[in-house]
């Protein structure tokens, strides 16, 4: 292969790559800033995989499949929320039990799909006058299908939403000073529900998208720990949705080159650089002004109570 | 006469053993109970699922000495997370530090060419520290930078998952078979003894068991012991009292990320007497052992007993995964129900509930 | 009820309480629109709680509030703003990561949907800013602001709510001087405008300064109303602390023995940065008690926190028994036999959910004979707690009960023989009766005075200036992080008290 062809390849298996990635920390982005941790992701990821699937398998109509996956992750993400917002549980742990859960569930229900093909996936889509711009053409417009236009579309939308609107001011107050909103008569609790509700469809999406759309087949496992990858992104995106792409598919980049820069980098190396670089991220921003700035929410992962400030 | 029930809710200041034992066996058999439907929707019954495991794990000599082999590594992270859960140290890298231990002892195994009888010594203490030191860089960074123990301990897992991957695919590679990779392995020397037909490697366990009353009687006669409760009780009282959080939390993971060092040790040493993929290794004992530690309520020697039990979980796994065709990963079910059910009913300690007949 | 008199608030037998104390008993209050009415008392006068009644935060137990002649129910914040009344707190309610225009606009709707017209907001914001003088760069994330800008935007946060009433609680506190003058002329222009002003403090100066009418508070009641032009710094002074006549502790003459401390031009900060002690200077001496007097925030919590080696101090010395102690860590005070009776004795004084005997060694644990090596021997521990139980007639079932079972009474009592087990040279002791029942009260200053004759040195630092005045021998008044005299307790004024707690220095010679 010419070493344009390797690129434009490279960058074509990214951004298919990158979207789960990108879709799941588009909405764990979403339940940080409100000041949930949500560590289930992995969990709701393979459930909606797992979901998905099926759905698609028997109704033979794989966005029906996708629609069931943000679906059942979003119920999964609401037991969580119950757990973090209404009992006022441990947030780390209540994320643990359902990523557990999900693992098992979708284990045990999904024995004896294993190796069914789907007979109709997502369809691979090729906008003919588009693809032959030089360059960005084959990679954008040759090969993908609508759920990477989507995850793509989202990102510009869930920036401007979360920076320019007053939904998105109302999010971050919620996750920086829940009393001060409490005090201006934001319903805390009920922001928090919404923006975990929303972390839960997306990672059910990216899970579906998985199972319908990227391979398209289901196996036991088969998020393959995308869910963690993306608890690591958020922090590398420092929970902007805009950095959160850039480093999607960055990620996704070092993934697919992992077996091809077997020569010079091990891949395992490669494979464990969204988590170093996360580690990396959290000690670059604990100075004090850069916590400000760029650091996480200040109530992140603790129950809010009225009256205990 | 006409009389009305209401219930009233007040805050309980404080939980008696009774009542917290009575509202975790609550927590379990909760669990258990929805577990079964899920069961019962798969289509097999719940009851036959769960004769099946009981048979299957403590009905037969085989099963009881797997149930016990299962809950060797439980036993050691088990313990270390209690005393790390005490001071507040959210160490969910039990995983990694067992993974750490393993990658120490393998190393001692096959390339430290001392003398034979020094073998298995030098593997536990290299052991250990392997685990120590994977568990303090997260204790560091909290104390000096703030940053969240959770996250980093959870981060430091995968690096290390991709370590051991890195070790069995590169350097360290033997002989593969049908497409998996590991190391060569290990000498004879190096191998754990078990007892007789079974895979318990004794060694460990009664390492564990040991560990589990030693770190009792840290807990509750020692001065660093004491120092521990009140950091994890009262950071504020502590700061009064002129105690280091500093040496505390690095105390805590020495010995937190250490013991899991340990188990990883086991694993190797007598289990697998090679260095393996790291699944392989450990099906989620580090996971495992937080819900291990939390039943217990962060007691050791109760860490004995809920070991035990998710050891039974685990050989339940094994067996229905031969009898009825699912999958391993179904334990994770009972792991998660088990686990949410725990900190759900965890606000039933903090507040009572009494009826009251209203007339 | 005659509203022709134009009253923009009327509070009406306000009672407010919480467990164990009234806060607020029966208040009358009539503010007239238009007008700066100032609200002076010291800690605990009920205060900041009668504004938070007012501002929806608290609903009273009793009582009415009435504005502009309407009956009103306050039932949250969002419903005074619904009735135009503003508050600015003592601690701000900022979001500290957004923006300025995007801290003033949360919780409102201003645009369609959830879109923000954003060009609408800045013109409105600019328009109120200019007009009151409160310029502050509206894209500047509020964490980057100095604490007066933060003060300017929560007052652009209620003007743009178009309040009416604005309730400002101790909002000089964390000004500098130049500040404060900026403040006051914003004040003046807001109430030109036609806003009513309500202003919280302790500071005389002020009242003087800003106010057209003063109400002064004490304990929970109002003891006058008038205009301001109608007094003076003394007047107020002796209306805010009282003249009846102080009931004396029954107490052995003063016997002062060496000299224990020595304070030497002590500098220290906050925790929010600012200067918290500004050159204190002081000795103290073995069997006497030296009260320090003030009113909460002017510095007597760092000052218990430097001695007791919680807090660094920035210049000055400490000497203990002529040896330096300036900057040693809490575990060398500790070791040294400095006691420290905390303000806030569940947060800082025990571990609630261990038992009363572990509460009792949680300093001396280290050492023996309550451990012998790593151990730690219980035997002693357990003899320790029986005698201390006994000694301080701690009540509970026994050594074992966690601590957080017993009541106020009990807990401080705990507190007091772990403290005082060892016979510390110098005990300092914050706050020790708050919130206790009479009869706890009265034993644990018994235990005070039983140390001050075995010799120890005390620094009694309390917000009751009652207490100040049984138990002291000396009196040091802190105002602003400064010493503004320290004078001799029997013969001490109170309004003299009065006056330098509120910010005059005292005139004679110090002792």
């Amino acid at each position: 292969m010419g070493w344009e062809t390797w690129i434009i390849t490279t960058f074509s298996r990214s951004l298919a790559y990158g979207t789960p990635l990108l879709l799941g920390t588009l909405g764990e982005i979403y339940a940080e800033r409100s000041g949930v941790l949500n560590l289930g992701v992995e969990g709701m990821m393979i459930m909606g995989a797992y979901s998905g699937f099926t759905t698609a398998y028997v109704t033979g109509n794989p966005w029906l499949g996708i629609l069931v996956a943000a679906v059942v992750g979003g119920v999964f993400s609401l037991i969580h929320a119950f757990a973090s917002v209404t009992l006022k549980a441990n947030q780390v742990v209540s994320g643990l039990s359902l990523t557990m859960l999900g693992l098992g569930l979708s284990g045990m229900f999904g024995r004896g799909w294993e190796g069914k093909p789907l007979p109709v996936s997502i369809p691979k889509i090729t906008v003919s006058g588009l693809s032959k711009i030089p360059f960005l053409g084959p990679i954008l417009f040759e090969g993908q299908n609508l759920i990477v236009y989507l995850a793509i579309i989202l990102v510009p939308l869930l920036w401007y939403i979360l920076y320019r609107t007053r939904i998105g001011i109302t999010i971050r107050s919620v996750g920086e000073s829940p009393a001060t909103a409490d005090s201006l008569g934001i319903n805390v609790d009920r922001v928090r529900y919404v923006c975990v509700f929303i972390g839960g469809v997306l990672a059910g999406v990216a899970g579906g998208y998985l199972s319908v759309a990227y391979r398209p087949a289901w196996t036991e496992g088969m998020t393959a720990g995308i869910g963690w990858i993306v608890i690591a992104l958020t922090i590398f995106a420092f929970w902007n949705p805009a950095y959160g792409m850039l480093g999607a598919y960055l990620f996704a980049a070092l993934y697919h080159l992992s077996y091809r820069l077997q020569p010079w980098v091990s891949p395992e190396f490669l494979k464990a650089m969204p988590y170093a670089f996360a580690i990396l991220v959290l000690i670059f921003v604990s100075r004090g002004t850069l916590q400000k700035r760029m650091g996480a929410p200040a109530a992140l992962s603790l129950p809010y109570t009225r009256g205990e400030d | 006469m006409k009389g009305s029930i209401g219930f009233k809710v007040e805050r309980r200041p404080v939980a008696s053993g009774r009542v917290v034992f009575f509202v975790s066996l609550f927590a379990i058999l909760a669990a258990l109970v929805v577990a079964g439907i899920f069961f019962w929707i798969y289509g097999v019954s719940p009851i036959r699922a769960y004769l099946l495991i009981l048979k299957g794990s403590l009905g037969s000599r085989f099963g009881l000495a797997e149930t016990v082999r299962r809950a060797i590594p439980l036993l050691l992270c088990g313990v270390g997370l209690t005393i790390a859960f005490r001071a507040l140290f959210w160490n969910i890298g039990a995983e990694g530090q067992l993974l750490m231990g393993a990658v120490a002892a393998a190393g001692i195994a096959l390339f430290s060419g001392l003398p034979d009888p020094l073998l298995l010594p030098a593997m536990f203490i290299g052991g250990f520290l392997g685990g120590a030191a994977w568990g303090l860089v997260p204790a560091i960074l909290k104390v000096m930078l703030g940053l969240n123990d959770v996250i980093t301990t959870l981060m430091m897992n995968y690096i290390a998952i991709y370590f051991v991957e890195w070790l069995i695919h590169g350097p360290w590679k033997g002989p593969t078979a049908r497409g998996f990779a590991y190391s060569d392995t290990f000498p004879q020397a190096a191998w754990l003894p078990t007892l007789y037909g079974t895979r318990i490697h004794w060694p460990t366990l009664v390492l564990g068991l040991v560990l589990a009353v030693v770190m009792y009687i840290l807990v509750t006669r020692t001065r660093s012991g004491f120092e521990i409760r009140v950091i994890g009780e009262n950071p504020d009282a502590a700061r009064f009292a002129g105690i280091s959080q500093l040496k505390t939390t690095l105390l805590v993971m020495l010995i937190s990320g250490g013991f899991a060092g340990l188990a990883g040790v086991g694993e190797i040493a007598g289990i697998h007497m090679r260095l393996l993929g790291p699944t392989n290794i450990s099906m989620g004992y580090g996971y495992t052992a937080i819900i291990v530690a939390w039943l217990a309520r962060r007691n050791p020697l109760a860490v004995i007993v809920t070991s035990l039990l998710f050891g039974v979980i685990m050989t339940g796994g094994d067996v229905i995964k031969v009898s009825l065709g699912l999958p391993f990963q179904l334990i994770n079910v009972f792991n998660g129900l088990i686990l949410f059910f725990l900190i759900g009913s965890e606000i039933l300690l903090r507040y009572k509930i009494s009826f009251l007949l209203r007339r | 009820m005659d509203n022709s008199e134009g009253y923009a608030i009327e509070l009406c037998g306000i009672v407010k309480r919480f467990p164990g104390v009234v806060a607020n008993d029966g208040i009358d209050l009539k503010v007239h629109r238009g007008e700066i009415h100032c609200l002076l008392g010291e800690n605990g006068a009920g205060k900041t709680t009668l504004m938070r009644v007012l501002y929806g935060l608290y609903r009273p137990e009793e009582g009415e509030i009435i504005l502009n002649g309407q009956p009103v129910h306050m039932t949250s914040p969002r419903a005074a703003l619904n009735h135009h009344v503003g508050m600015v707190h003592q601690h701000f309610r900022l979001v500290p990561t957004l923006s300025v225009e995007e801290n003033i606009i949360l919780g409102l709707n201003e645009g369609t949907g959830p879109f923000v017209n954003f060009r609408k907001t800045r013109e409105k914001i600019s328009s109120i800013a200019n007009e009151y003088g409160l310029s502050v760069d509206l894209q500047t994330k509020v964490w980057q602001l100095t604490v007066g800008q933060q003060q300017r935007v929560e007052i652009l946060k209620a003007l743009y709510r178009e309040v009416d009433i604005l309730i400002m609680d101790e909002p000089t506190s964390v000004l500098t001087p130049q500040e404060v003058d900026q403040l006051f002329t914003t004040l003046r222009t807001l109430v030109n405008d036609g806003l009513t002003i309500i202003f919280i403090t302790h500071k005389l100066d002020e009242v003087m300064q800003v106010s057209d009418r003063v109400t002064v508070l004490r304990k929970g009641k109002v003891v006058s109303t008038l205009p301001t032009a109608e007094t003076d710094k003394p007047g107020l002074a002796r209306l805010m602390v009282g003249r009846e006549v102080v009931f004396r502790l029954e107490k052995s003459p003063l016997k002062q023995r060496e000299k224990i401390l020595e304070m030497n031009d002590l500098h220290a900060l906050n925790d929010r940065g600012l200067p918290a002690l500004r050159g204190v200077s002081f000795d103290l001496f073995g069997g006497e008690i030296l009260g320090v007097a003030g009113v909460s925030g002017n510095g007597q919590y760092e000052l218990a926190e430097v001695l007791t080696g919680l807090r660094k101090s920035t210049k000055g010395k400490i000497f203990l028994a002529k040896k330096e102690v300036t900057n040693c860590s809490a575990r060398e005070m500790n070791d040294l036999n400095v006691a420290h009776i905390p303000a806030e004795r569940i947060r800082m004084g025990i571990v609630p959910a261990l038992s009363i005997r572990e509460n009792l060694i949680l300093k001396k644990y280290r050492r023996p004979p309550f451990s012998q090596g790593e151990f730690l021997n219980t035997k002693e521990i357990e003899e320790n707690a029986l005698r201390a139980m006994s000694d301080y007639q701690i009540a509970a079932p026994s050594y074992e009960t966690p601590a957080k079972l017993l009541s106020g009474g009990n807990i401080q009592k705990v507190v007091l023989a772990r403290e005082l087990s060892e016979n510390p040279s110098l005990i300092v002791a914050v706050h020790p009766t708050y919130g206790l029942d009479i009869g706890a009260t009265e034993q644990v200053r018994q235990i005070l005075l039983t140390q001050r004759e075995r010799g120890a040195a005390t620094l009694l630092i309390s917000e009751d200036l009652e207490e100040i005045m049984t138990m002291s021998d000396r009196i040091l008044v802190m105002f602003n992080g400064e010493v503004m005299g320290i004078l001799d307790a029997e013969s001490a004024d109170i309004e003299e008290i009065g006056l330098m707690m509120a910010g005059t220095r005292h005139k004679g010679e110090d002792l």
